[in-house]
């Protein structure tokens, strides 16, 4: 990084690059969209804030209806918890809605896991703090089938290391069960030391004004 | 080096790379709407700074108005108080604003092409991952967020990384009853929803160039139905006379003291932008126009499409990609394996949004429904994407024909698309609609979406059911039906 890129004043929280250590949500389901993570009819606010009420809310309620929950949807059977929402392939597809990534990280999520994600999703989860883990298809069946057998199963993210590990019934991650994930090395300063793209390209301002004058 | 067309147009916005990480890509054009800018004005306000070019962006309010009665104040007090966020925020920064009651306003991607504010070559951007429509011109064009919103308003760039390049070729000519909406959905049902992750795609091979501006922008706006970071098509003649004489077009007339029209000078690099003969892409797929019938979807991602003429893919007969979500998506849609679509019951019709709502598309359904009446038990809902294409809807008559037949003319706005206003299809109804997004609820919460052409939508809402529009058509070897529609459309 130049030394302008140093500059930042850190503006979202800082991941922590140690390690993200916790039980997950498993949700095995491909083609995840927007309009399901968090439905139009929930776009109308000015702020930031408050969507993770609304998170999956027609997977989660019965005709919208809080009290009604949906008791065959991951997130209301108590047994799944955590910091991790686990989810198959082609998530986040759909609308560029960022509210999507507001209300997961809202609702109290620090990462989601997949075998791929779509790229606006993408784009908004690592600018809100929320790390889009890819694993492989392999890896992802494999934290599925843990999760089956064992609901208090957890994953370690190392984001300064770039690896995801599974382990199961409080004992330490076994061989194998791990890998190296890969991420932007610019985007991965950023996630750990809390910068964000608008700092940085603020401060890259006279390139910006030297480019344009080269325009016609 | 030979470069592809996105690789030109690429290159030329690259203030600097980050070593080892993303390029600094510059924004030509950016269109914002109501609904995912208001956070980004805040950040800006947070940060005391300003919107950085002002005049290269541009905004209108859409996904939230009302389609009727937009000449009274919105009725419901969220979506009134976000429009009311983007009228103070443009105010505060100098942004231009078409805002309801303007004869500009519309879809944001319906208008920035009818305006010449979209043209070959540049970089366009919008909170909205429709934005891939502008492609269709020949620009990179593609769907933000609103933190990304608030980047392009602070400083007029973007943190990118180069997407992999897809080139889908798609040769010969359409059968009679085929237009491009059946083409996107084909190759959506053929590569499925998620088939081109990670890559801008270019559409090419004489289908394509055959098409008017108006279908090629219905094929690059639902590129991001495939996930493609963006779609693109190499400008030609068509483009050039598309665009020639708009409101926002280069001037035709020279200005003062200068030598040559900014017209002649556009049109010369414009006509730099194409794939080069030997240029590499990273994937390539072939398809014959011929193969392609009517499409519809049956299922909850636009990847689940089928001929009208055929059935619903069982266990068995189903793609991978789409074999775990079938049951569930069969039980959201209240359809059946193996069973035929034509003939199921539609409720109602919808007939617009970014995909569909252009004055070609209104022309097509009047043409096809003139002297037709609607089946009596459907509601018919025809959203124009503009007020210059209710306006030209207006001049041509297309109205009073759409009355005639029992359709409602409404104003324009997103509308039943995504089902954010009023316009919403009620639980367990089902909708053929002309959008691009058939996801659970995406039309209002247990709403069922069949998406389809203009042409297919129109043939239902006549018989009431899913219906092979050729059948109604007048008998036509030659294709002469559509071909003449779309020949009437160019000459606009």
């Amino acid at each position: 990084m130049s030394k302008a890129e140093n500059n930042f004043n850190a503006t979202v929280s800082p991941f922590r690059g140690q390690g993200l250590h916790s039980t997950f949500v498993p949700l095995n389901m491909e083609n995840v969209d927007t309009d399901q993570i968090i439905p139009a009819r929930f776009l109308k606010a000015t702020t930031r804030d408050g969507f993770g009420k609304n998170l999956f809310r027609d997977w989660r309620y019965e005709n919208d209806d809080e009290t009604k929950p949906k008791a065959e949807f991951v997130l209301n059977q108590p047994q799944y918890s955590g910091e991790i929402l686990v989810a198959a392939k082609n998530f986040g597809c759909g609308s560029s809605r960022e509210h999507a990534a507001w209300a997961i990280a809202d609702y109290g999520f620090r990462a989601v896991v997949s075998s791929f994600f779509a790229d606006i999703f993408k784009n908004n989860a690592l600018n809100n703090g929320l790390l889009p883990v890819v694993v492989s298809d392999e890896f992802l069946q494999k934290i599925f089938a843990a999760s089956h057998s064992d609901p208090k199963a957890r994953l370690e993210i190392n984001l300064q290391e770039q690896t995801i590990k599974l382990s199961v019934s409080e004992t330490p991650p076994s061989e194998g069960l791990g890998e190296v994930f890969d991420i932007n090395a610019y985007k991965k300063t950023c996630m750990l030391n809390g910068y964000d793209d608008i700092d940085y390209l603020l401060s890259i301002k006279q390139d910006i004004i030297n480019y344009e004058t080269t325009l016609s | 080096m030979a470069k592809t067309l996105f690789e030109k147009i690429w290159n030329r916005h690259i203030v600097k790379t980050i070593d080892g990480g993303p390029a600094v890509m510059y924004i030509d054009k950016h269109f914002i709407h109501e609904v995912t800018s208001p956070q980004a004005f805040n950040g800006l306000n947070k940060r005391g700074i300003q919107v950085f070019r002002p005049q290269q962006t541009v905004a209108t309010a859409d996904h939230n108005v009302p389609t009727l009665n937009q000449h009274l104040p919105i009725k419901e007090e969220l979506s009134r108080k976000q429009v009311e966020a983007l009228i103070k925020n443009c105010a505060e920064h100098g942004v231009e604003l078409y805002g309801l009651g303007h004869p500009y306003q519309g879809i944001v991607h319906v208008i920035g092409p009818e305006l010449g504010i979209t043209q070959p070559g540049m970089t366009i951007v919008c909170g909205d991952s429709h934005t891939s429509t502008h492609g269709a011109f020949g620009s990179i064009a593609f769907g933000i967020g609103t933190s990304e919103v608030e980047m392009v308003l602070a400083t007029q760039c973007l943190l990118q990384t180069k997407p992999k390049l897809m080139r889908i070729n798609v040769e010969g000519d359409l059968k009679n009853g085929v237009v491009s909406k059946d083409i996107v959905l084909y190759i959506l049902s053929k590569i499925s929803a998620s088939g081109a992750t990670g890559y801008a795609v270019e559409f090419a091979g004489s289908a394509i160039r055959s098409l008017s501006m108006e279908a090629r922008m219905t094929i690059c706006n639902m590129s991001i139905e495939m996930g493609g970071r963006c779609g693109l098509i190499a400008p030609d003649e068509t483009t050039f006379s598309y665009i020639k004489g708009r409101k926002f077009a280069p001037p035709l007339s020279p200005e003062g003291g200068q030598e040559g029209s900014a017209w002649d000078k556009a049109l010369t690099n414009w006509k730099t932008l194409y794939s080069d003969a030997d240029a590499v892409f990273d994937k390539e797929y072939h398809f014959d126009a011929a193969d392609i019938e009517p499409m519809i979807t049956y299922g909850t991602n636009p990847g689940m499409g089928i001929p009208v003429t055929g059935t619903i893919p069982t266990t068995e007969t189903i793609n991978e990609t789409d074999k775990s979500g079938l049951n569930k998506s069969l039980a959201y849609m209240g359809l059946q394996q193996g069973a035929p679509i034509r003939g199921q019951k539609v409720d109602y019709v919808f007939i617009g949004s970014c995909t569909n709502s252009r004055i070609e598309d209104l022309r097509m359904v009047a043409s096809f429904v003139k002297g037709k009446q609607k089946a009596n038990d459907v509601e018919v809902w025809i959203v124009p994407g503009s007020k210059q294409v209710e306006a030209q809807a207006k001049a041509e008559g297309i109205d009073k024909i759409f009355e005639e037949a029992g359709f409602m003319l409404r104003q324009p706005g997103c509308s039943a698309c995504l089902g954010m206003n009023e316009d919403k299809i009620p639980a367990g109804k089902y909708c053929i609609s002309t959008s691009n997004r058939n996801f659970e609820g995406r039309q209002g919460a247990g709403a069922r979406t069949l998406l389809a052409s203009p042409l297919t939508a129109a043939a239902a809402a006549v018989t009431g059911v899913v219906t092979d529009v050729r059948e109604l058509m007048p008998p036509s070897p030659e294709g002469e039906f559509v071909s003449s529609l779309i020949e009437s459309n160019q000459t606009n």
